[in-house]
């Protein structure tokens, strides 16, 4: 055929935000509007006080670490139920470890953390090796760690070890009044988000990682080493998700069974709210922040209003998560569309 | 034994699969600096033994020389760190990444532990700037055309530090101007000294672009040859080991031309896919589509099989104004499409040859209606029979199949429901001259026992041998009609570059 269009060799160069990037920005814009929305109603009774926005991050940081840990795993195109059981566990050992075998509490963190990194990892080589779907292999996991708490102890084990009373207590005044702060589980939270960032951002790892969610096939072809990248997904997981128990440990002073039961749909919300989306490839570690503010925003409208019963707060996340998946199917819609439009010029 | 001009050489390669002996004996040269197309039909071994060379298969027998040495690649990895790099027809890179990514995934330039992006985005458009390609590479990958995303494959492959780079069917989805580009750029390539190995089966293009040429034939050396002193008609030859005049011979099947209309389109207009258009499919006709890619040529037989619907306009089934909501409706209506994307839209290659022709057939009974095992596996013996399915059981994986028998296949689960429309959306793209011949006549065979079909293609001699009637699309709509008596590949370019054809 003699008359061919011409190709399209450029693209005009005009100032867009790329697609991708909107779920992860509504769910900031949202937090904006949510937190403004508050401050409208409840804006006498100390909403907007500084005080009241650092709880937001100290109530929720141990969410916030495994969050971030979820986005990798999210954003690799699988799913990790244990988180919540993983951080029981890791409370359970701590209050266990510290109080019945009085072990040194330095040690015992990090055979805490290194366990959980090794439950990971094991999920991870489940899931890598032997094809077992992540939902299934995770939810081994989910079993094995809450049924280890039980049988470790079925009551609750106050924390009583000096160290860990005083990290946990320990703070930073940033005003005097209303008194407002922030302690070592935010400043946690944050270098583990800002070192999220930067792995997904700027390593191998972390690319490899969005190659991996992107199209695991054509990254095995482009030569990645996909056996590492999905392992190391669910490993660095394991670990936020003993990390979280150390933070919730220092939230409660207590390692219980029953903690934690259900965060994993808590955390898996909020990163979806964030913008990562669920089949993989998509996603932002600091979009994720944004969703576990936003869970916080309305943890604290119900304790604001005082009548409202907590499980409101499930039923906002419920909607929320709808309207952000209907958001996203939106969005791949229209970039299809988009497509379409392109090919046919 | 070896050549010295060799840049990758194999020697009586033997491969051999459960119930198929794959590769016998066959011997392949490169050179440097020559495109070698390897040519061959469909199952005549030729992908086998670029997956021998590239170290997805091992081999049996035989051995491989690169550079003078012996080597034995253990994955497609391995032999693009040897130097053998390939690119495949589907673009085997990450949508979700930007464009540079896609060049530097994996071998990033680094900082310490970290990505240093702009020094990566500046080489990413240097690269591509050498072929004359000027795109935002920070952009995904996902925001260009497929032809854009073939390219870039090809920069990374080449930027492996390639000595050898194959091209594995690169230009089926590709038009005229896009492979222009590509062959730019692999002449470029060549003169730099690479070898390159091109497999398609498009002739033209191979005799536009080949130094040499090697054909197989059922696992079988042919020849190698000088592209310059192969005719055609002799490559041809060679490669179905017949005449080419079965091809030449299909010629369509005589129409009253007062048939009975089975379906007819009114004035219909469907959003994003066509406007205004007016058709009629006759019993014991063939009605070609000519015009572009985008044209609506596909969108008009979606119409007709319920995947996309009329905003406005009548659709008519044998004189009665049909709604066709889905494609379930329109199979119990008899209607049939053969998708242009057989790999994403038709067979579904996880599943056995049987139960991917009993599935249409499922279809039109209701998801409930068992069939009997026996009477599935008549079924599947009886369309494999009658289209010539080349396989050992209808047990194997379709997917496993050559494209050539994947077109037959998607034709017998048609056949199953015994359609009376058949709308065939480029069945011949990206199977070998053999194969064609027999789908043509296939569906002139249908034809003659009064279908109506819709013969949708690219391949204008081809619309031009088959059809009693050819329907011009462009920019959406339809915009003429040639008739038997007027129907040459001449015509049917001018109406389509916008000449007036009525």
């Amino acid at each position: 055929m003699k008359e061919m269009k011409e190709v399209k060799k450029t693209k005009k160069s005009r100032f867009s935000i790329d697609i991708k990037y909107i779920p992860a920005l509504a769910a900031m814009f949202l937090f904006i509007a949510s937190y403004a929305i508050g401050g409208m109603l409840y804006g006498d009774r100390g909403f907007l006080t500084l005080r009241n926005f650092t709880s937001i991050f100290t109530d929720n940081a141990y969410l916030g670490v495994s969050a971030v840990g979820m986005t990798f795993v999210i954003i690799s195109g699988g799913i990790d139920l244990s988180v919540g059981s993983v951080a029981a566990l890791s409370t359970m050992l701590i209050a266990w470890c510290t109080a019945e075998l009085n072990m040194d509490s330095r040690l015992v963190l990090g055979l805490v953390l290194a366990l959980g990194t090794f439950m990971g990892f094991m999920m991870g080589v489940l899931i890598d090796k032997l094809k077992v779907p992540p939902f299934i292999a995770t939810l081994i996991g989910m079993f094995l760690a809450r049924g280890l708490c039980f049988l470790i102890s079925i009551q609750s084990i106050t924390i009583n070890d000096p160290l860990l009373r005083t990290l946990g207590r320990w703070r930073i005044r940033l005003v005097q009044r209303p008194p407002a702060h922030i302690n070592i589980s935010v400043i946690i939270f944050a270098v583990v988000l800002v070192t999220g960032i930067v792995i997904m951002q700027y390593t191998k790892f972390g690319r490899g990682v969005y190659a991996f969610g992107g199209n695991r096939q054509s990254a095995m072809l482009m030569g990645l080493p996909t056996s590492r990248i999905q392992i190391g997904v669910y490993a660095f997981n394991g670990f936020c998700s003993a990390l979280a128990g150390v933070l919730f440990a220092f939230y409660t002073f207590s390692g219980y069974g029953r903690h934690l039961y259900g965060m994993e749909l808590d955390v898996i919300s909020s990163v979806v709210i964030g913008g990562s989306l669920l089949s993989g490839g998509v996603g932002y570690p600091i979009g994720s922040l944004f969703g576990i503010m936003i869970h916080g925003v309305i943890l604290k409208y119900i304790s604001f209003n005082g009548k409202l019963s907590s499980w409101w707060t499930k039923i906002a996340v419920g909607v929320l998560l709808l309207l952000f998946i209907a958001l996203q199917r939106f969005i791949v819609y229209v970039a299809d569309r988009n497509k379409k439009i392109l090919k046919e010029h | 034994m070896e050549d010295p001009a060799a840049l990758l050489q194999a020697s009586k390669i033997e491969k051999s699969f459960p119930g198929v002996h794959a590769l016998k004996k066959v011997d392949f040269t490169l050179r440097k600096g020559e495109v070698h197309s390897l040519m061959g039909e469909n199952g005549a071994g030729k992908s086998t033994l670029i997956k021998c060379l590239t170290g997805v298969y091992g081999i049996d027998g035989g051995d491989i020389y690169f550079q003078g040495q012996s080597i034995r690649p253990t994955s497609p990895q391995h032999a693009a760190r040897l130097g053998i790099s390939s690119v495949y027809q589907e673009v085997n890179l990450c949508p979700n990444l930007s464009v540079a990514e896609n060049i530097f995934v994996g071998r990033e330039p680094m900082k310490g532990p970290f990505v240093r992006w702009k020094a990566m985005e500046k080489s990413a458009g240097e690269i591509l700037s050498r072929f004359d390609i000027h795109i935002d590479v920070r952009r995904s990958l996902d925001s260009y055309s497929i032809a854009i995303q073939q390219m870039i494959a090809i920069a990374r492959a080449i930027n492996v530090s390639a000595q050898v780079l194959i091209l594995d069917e690169p230009t089926s989805s590709l038009d005229k101007t896009e492979v222009g580009k590509l062959f730019e750029i692999v002449r470029r390539l060549k003169s730099e000294g690479m070898g390159i190995i091109f497999i398609t089966h498009f002739l033209d293009q191979v005799y536009e672009i080949s130094d040499r040429i090697t054909v197989l034939r059922n696992g079988e050396l042919v020849g190698e040859y000088k592209a310059k002193g192969l005719s055609k008609i002799a490559l041809v030859t060679k490669m179905v080991g017949k005449d080419y005049d079965e091809l030449t011979s299909v010629s369509r099947v005589e129409s009253g031309g007062d048939n009975e209309v089975v379906i007819s389109l009114e004035e219909v207009s469907a959003r994003h896919s066509i406007e205004n258009v007016s058709l009629e499919l006759r019993r014991s006709e063939v009605v070609g589509f000519a015009g572009l890619l985008g044209s609506g040529r596909t969108e008009a037989a979606n119409v007709m099989f319920g995947l996309e619907h009329n905003s406005s306009g009548t659709v008519r089934l044998k004189g009665t104004a049909v709604r066709l909501a889905s494609p379930a409706e329109a199979i119990r209506r008899r209607i049939a499409l053969c998708p242009e994307d057989r790999k994403r839209d038709g067979i579904i290659g996880e599943l056995s040859i049987r139960e991917n022709i009993i599935l249409a057939l499922q279809a039109r009974y209701g998801l409930f209606k068992y069939i009997k095992k026996k009477q599935q596996n008549e079924m599947a013996g009886k369309y494999i029979e009658l289209l010539g399915i080349a396989t050992p059981d209808s047990e194997k994986k379709a997917g496993e199949l050559s494209g050539g028998n994947q077109q037959k296949l998607i034709l017998a689960r048609w056949l199953a429901t015994e359609p009376e429309v058949m709308l065939l959306d480029e069945p011949t793209r990206g199977i070998d001259v053999g194969a064609k011949a027999e789908i043509m006549k296939l569906t002139l065979d249908l034809c003659r026992q009064g279908m109506a079909i819709a013969f949708i293609s690219s391949e204008l001699d081809e619309v031009v041998r088959m059809s009693n009637k050819v329907i011009i699309m462009r920019d959406r709509a339809k915009t003429g009609e040639i008739a038997e008596k007027d129907l040459n590949q001449d015509a049917i370019l001018r109406a389509i570059a916008g000449g007036d054809a009525s």
